[in-house]
């Protein structure tokens, strides 16, 4: 069975325009609450764009995520309690570099193995960390949390603040696109990267490990940097988050989140380079309207999780992929 | 001139003597065979100096440095390269894939992380000029898993060719192909690596191909060499003829 044909660049690029079209008249023709879903559903998108460069594209599952989701999160909240920093630019940078660290030294210890040795010491770590974040609440704020007040937050180097009772909505509009421009800077360096050299032997690594090693690839090397820059990423979804969020607990940072980061991409599918992204926007929507219409709502993502496994198991965009190049081939065969 | 030379070679499994105290060397420039029955240690051989398995005991050396624990890696940069058996590609990269990484990999780019690869024209022109040479231009932007035996044959030896080795293991390059097919992967890579100028050793069971495009050929028995010399010397022998041919010099 042959994969679908890749598109063009020319039209890879046409579609992202009239997708980037779009989502910048959202807040025009949507409502705040529909905007604020959707500026989620991007943050979550940049977790799952981190999370598919170890699955997707170096064949790496991680149960772990949670752990640098909540690392950006949690940068975010310690800087604002403890060093009264309001601008969301050195946020971003601090989750960065929180990230950075803790995947750095993950890395060290979970790249070495594959498989389900991988999972689970990337889900034992996280934990680690979710515990410490529970015990340590004179810092965290324990089961509380800390909290990351909109009023406080200004973007663009102070230029852009949201003052006053009444500003939600202004806030929801102007973090819309901020996160949006985010979200298109983090989209194009994934691309570029998948695209890169480092891109193609993370992929060769993925799908012959052994090969790769006979062509003087140190495998363990390309495995810590793809966990670096996927645990960067995941941070920045994370500091994205948290003010949109408002507060971060110790829930982020817990094994249920990571279980989420990877329904992102088993929903979009994570053999492609949208898949998770789209996985991730579709997942915030379902979440959303199955805990507003039933308290049965983790059963219904359950079902819907198996359902996909079973007869979508290249995701809404890989099979959307198939789907498109059977109907391409069947026009050209018909006279 | 000696390019590679190892010492008394040795790895066992268990009570089986895969390779035992093998002295084996390699001429810079030659086209050699290594044949043998199944179980003969040939691969064995072949991964001992590829650092696939590590040595119970003996030397290995390349150009006179000694490499017996050498990482791949650093085996590779020594100028050893090898196909494998089973045909070990990335199924799921193009075909123009395979080949522009190992080039990637032997420029030392493959770390680079905001660059396109496709957009390296030195590489990317490289990968598809040796293509050509192994008839597979028309097959470049194809996937690697689509190829047909005999083409994926050719491609695993052109992704070790484009490591630019000096001394290129190929593990049965035509097991598994058609006899019409086999011919025609032997004289691509005896035409590619004789003109590159490679010295190449090509493990082989059809003793016709071995006999055809070999300078030497040795042959190898339950771990030792039972005969090492060009294909006639070795046609006329008459231990090969007992324990590999199963017949009669005489016949």
């Amino acid at each position: 069975m042959s994969a679908p044909q890749a598109p063009s660049l020319a039209r890879r690029a046409a579609a992202a325009a009239a997708v980037l079209a779009a989502l910048l008249f959202v807040p025009v023709v949507a409502g705040t609450y529909q905007t604020q879903l959707l500026t989620y559903g991007l943050t979550l998108g940049i977790a799952a764009l981190g999370f598919n460069l170890l699955l997707g594209y170096s064949g790496l599952l991680s149960f772990g995520h949670s752990a640098f989701f909540g690392a950006g999160a949690y940068a975010v909240a310690l800087m604002m309690r403890y060093l009264g920093v309001t601008s969301m630019e050195l946020f971003i940078l601090g989750g960065i570099a929180f990230s950075a660290v803790l995947a750095a030294l993950f890395g060290v210890v979970c790249v070495r193995h594959t498989r389900i040795f991988f999972a689970i010491l990337t889900l034992a770590l996280s934990q680690v960390l979710w515990t410490l974040a529970y015990k340590f609440f004179w810092i965290t704020g324990g089961t509380d949390g800390l909290r990351v007040p909109f009023s406080k937050l200004t973007l663009l180097g102070g230029q852009v603040a949201f003052p006053g009772a009444d500003a939600f909505a202004k806030f929801i509009t102007a973090y819309y696109y901020y996160v949006l421009a985010a979200f298109c800077v983090c989209v194009a360096l994934m691309w570029l990267i998948v695209h890169s050299p480092f891109g193609k032997t993370l992929q060769a690594i993925r799908d012959n490990e052994t090969r790769a090693r006979f062509l003087g690839v140190r495998i363990w090397r390309y495995r810590w940097l793809a966990f670096l820059v996927s645990g960067i990423f995941t941070g920045v979804a994370g500091s994205l988050w948290v003010p949109l969020n408002g507060l971060t607990t110790p829930d982020v940072l817990y094994w249920p989140q990571s279980g989420k980061i990877v329904f992102f991409a088993v929903l979009g599918g994570f053999r492609n380079f949208t898949g998770p992204i789209v996985g991730a926007v579709i997942f915030n929507y379902l979440e959303v309207y199955a805990v507003a219409v039933t308290e049965y709502w983790q059963i219904t993502l359950g079902v819907i999780l198996i359902a996909l496994v079973t007869f979508l198991p290249s995701g809404v965009v890989g099979s959307a992929a198939r789907l498109s190049a059977r109907l391409k081939r069947r026009r050209e065969a018909s006279p | 001139m000696s390019l590679l030379r190892t010492e008394r070679l040795k790895k066992h499994f268990g009570e089986t003597r895969a390779v035992d105290g093998v002295d084996f060397s390699v001429n810079e420039g030659e086209f050699l065979s290594l044949v043998g029955t199944n179980g003969a240690g040939k691969t064995t051989l072949v991964n001992l100096i590829s650092a696939f398995l590590s040595p119970d005991s003996g030397r290995i050396f390349i150009a006179d440095r000694d490499i017996t624990y050498a990482p791949v890696d650093e085996r590779i940069r020594a100028g050893i390269a090898r196909s494998f058996q089973l045909v070990n590609l990335f199924d799921d990269l193009s075909v123009l894939d395979n080949v522009a990484l190992a080039i990637f990999a032997r420029e030392g780019k493959t770390k680079r992380i905001f660059a396109l690869a496709e957009r390296d024209t030195v590489v990317t022109q490289e990968a598809t000029e040796l293509l050509g040479q192994f008839g597979l231009a028309g097959k470049a932007q194809g996937l690697a898993g689509g190829l047909a035996q005999g083409e994926r044959k050719l491609l695993d030896v052109a992704v070790a060719y484009a490591l630019r080795p000096k001394l290129l293991f190929l593990d049965e390059p035509t097991s598994g192909v058609s006899t019409r097919d086999k011919a025609q992967i032997m004289d691509t890579v005896s035409s590619v690596v004789r003109g590159g100028g490679i010295t190449a050793v090509v493990i082989e069971h059809d003793m016709d191909v071995v006999f055809k495009y070999s300078d030497r050929v040795v042959v190898m028995h339950e771990g030792r060499f039972l005969a090492d010399g060009p294909p006639e010397e070795i046609r006329r022998n008459r231990d090969v003829a007992t324990y590999l041919l199963g017949t009669d010099v005489s016949d």
